[in-house]
């Protein structure tokens, strides 16, 4: 029953969407070309199904996507779990971190260009930088953070390094540290269509460049609409891993 | 002396100014000896535990176990604490099971030894339950069965009841004394519950605060199946009772 309501849920609140889009579409001014219509986006949509282009692009910017996000956050959680055990340590980190950190990662963008040229590396660092620190700062927060009993009882049953880590530390951590990487994947995923504007000549960002410069709006609009869904698809997805692993540990449900 | 603590000294600063939270501490204890601290908080008794456990270093002084100087914890010196310590994310089974790949025990005999334990404080059949399926009660019988499967020499146990209501409480103390006298096991048991303290100790240390000091040593004089209701254990707790309600100016608040 809930599972059915939430589902009246969504196709009432898509309807509504998609008839203000039909209504806007009918009172503008503008020239079809650069408004299209929800049908027009559909059959756009649907002529870069059959061609293929759409899968392609797909594919490739969930490579870079992949690489950027899951090197990132392996980076971060496994730095984040060292600097949260070294609190004098990251105390000299920490300063460097809060410094890069408020920068946007598209700032980053000319200058990667110039260091590594078009291609997948710029995206996939773009993604990288967006993802890791709020990886890196959740983690060390949740480390310092853990129960003190935690770490009492592994001294007393002669838990050591790296088992305390893995076996201790790292699930006690997990729940604060999921947060985290859940937190970035969503910024990683809007950072990767900015990364693919800019940086690359293929992938979901760049078609939406290339569906401007050859005026198709109705294609510009369809992809915008698949990297929504793509990106409810990736949380929900993340969402379903995380539950599985808490789960599996015991954690609330 | 099996445990031996000579002129034991610990000095915090709280707030700028200086607590002693043990006062030249001396105490003796046998192997095989089930003894309780007793004292109001603030006496030191967790101090001193924690000392005895390797949690934490005197400033002046010596702690020292089987002839040797207390200065880290030990596998063979198990704490049980007062909120359990239990690993939420293992079962009861992993959770027993935690000490043993220390002590070198074969993994093949790791669920054999942890059911054995789990049976020994009769939570046989919970061994797949997660801790926050458990009641407390429950919950400090897992840390208990995990502290024993290591097979330690001494129990260190930190008001390991005090969190429980007063019928848990009450059967866990009853099992506590079968499971130290089936096992052997010296146990060091900090209370601020004089009855508990009676009903498991053979010697209650009677500790009292600013500064944490021992008031006094007292022998229980009754044997390994203690009546709370029997004439004999009144009497002794009575006697504690006096002990606390010394004519000093500086217990005064026990008069209350």
């Amino acid at each position: 029953m809930k599972k059915l309501l939430s589902l009246k849920n969504i196709v009432v609140s898509l309807a509504i969407l998609i008839i203000i889009w039909q209504i806007l579409f009918s009172v503008s001014s503008y020239d079809k070309a650069l408004f299209p219509s929800p049908k027009m986006a559909l059959d756009a949509l649907i002529e870069m199904i059959s061609n293929g282009k759409l899968f392609e692009n797909i594919r490739t910017s969930m490579y870079r996507f992949a690489a950027g996000y899951i090197s990132s956050v392996v980076i971060a959680v496994v730095l984040g779990l060292i600097l949260g055990r070294l609190p004098k340590v990251f105390q000299y980190v920490n300063p460097a971190v809060q410094l890069l950190r408020p920068i946007s990662p598209t700032a980053w963008m000319p200058f990667i260009v110039l260091l590594f040229g078009i291609g997948d590396v710029p995206a996939i660092v773009i993604i990288f930088i967006a993802a890791f620190f709020p990886v890196l700062l959740s983690t060390v927060s949740a480390v310092g953070g853990i129960d003190p009993i935690y770490l009492k009882v592994s001294q007393n049953f002669g838990i050591k390094q790296p088992a305390l880590t893995w076996k201790v530390i790292f699930p006690a951590a997990f729940p604060q540290i999921a947060n985290g990487i859940h937190l970035a994947l969503g910024t990683a995923w809007i950072f990767l269509v900015a990364g693919e504007m800019v940086g690359a000549q293929s992938g979901l960002g760049y078609q939406i460049i290339d569906a401007r410069n050859n005026i198709r709006a109705d294609i510009l609009l369809a992809t915008i609409l698949v990297i929504g869904v793509m990106g409810i698809l990736l949380d929900s997805l993340l969402k379903l891993a995380e539950r599985l692993i808490l789960r599996s540990w015991g954690g609330a449900e | 002396m099996y445990i031996e603590v000579k002129d034991a000294c610990k000095r915090y600063k709280q707030e700028g100014r200086e607590f002693v939270a043990l006062d030249n501490v001396s105490l003796d204890i046998d192997k095989g000896e089930f003894i309780c601290l007793l004292g109001p908080s603030g006496c030191g008794k967790s101090t001193l535990l924690n000392a005895l456990a390797g949690f934490e270093k005197v400033n002046s002084g010596s702690v020292k176990i089987d002839g040797k100087e207390v200065t880290a914890p030990s596998i063979n010196n198990i704490t049980i604490f007062q909120n359990y310590g239990l690993l939420p994310w293992r079962n009861v089974l992993h959770n027993v099971e935690l000490g043993l790949a220390a002590k070198n025990v074969p993994r093949s005999q790791w669920e054999e030894i942890a059911k054995k334990y789990l049976g020994l404080v009769g939570l046989s059949g919970y061994e797949k339950r997660y801790p926050r399926q458990l009641s407390g009660g429950q919950q400090q019988r897992v840390s208990i069965a995990r502290g024993l499967a290591v097979d330690p020499d001494i129990i260190f146990m930190d008001e390991p009841f005090g969190a429980l209501d007063a019928i848990t409480r009450m059967k866990l103390q009853e099992d506590i004394l079968r499971i130290s006298r089936e096992e052997k096991k010296t146990i060091v048991f900090v209370t601020h519950d004089i009855e508990e303290a009676v009903y498991l100790a053979d010697r209650i240390v009677v500790m009292m605060a600013d500064p944490g000091r021992i008031k006094s040593v007292v022998k229980v004089p009754l044997g390994a199946h203690r009546d709370r209701t029997a004439e004999d254990f009144l009497y002794v707790r009575d006697k504690i009772f006096e002990l606390f309600n010394l004519k000093s100016e500086s217990y005064i608040e026990y008069y209350i």
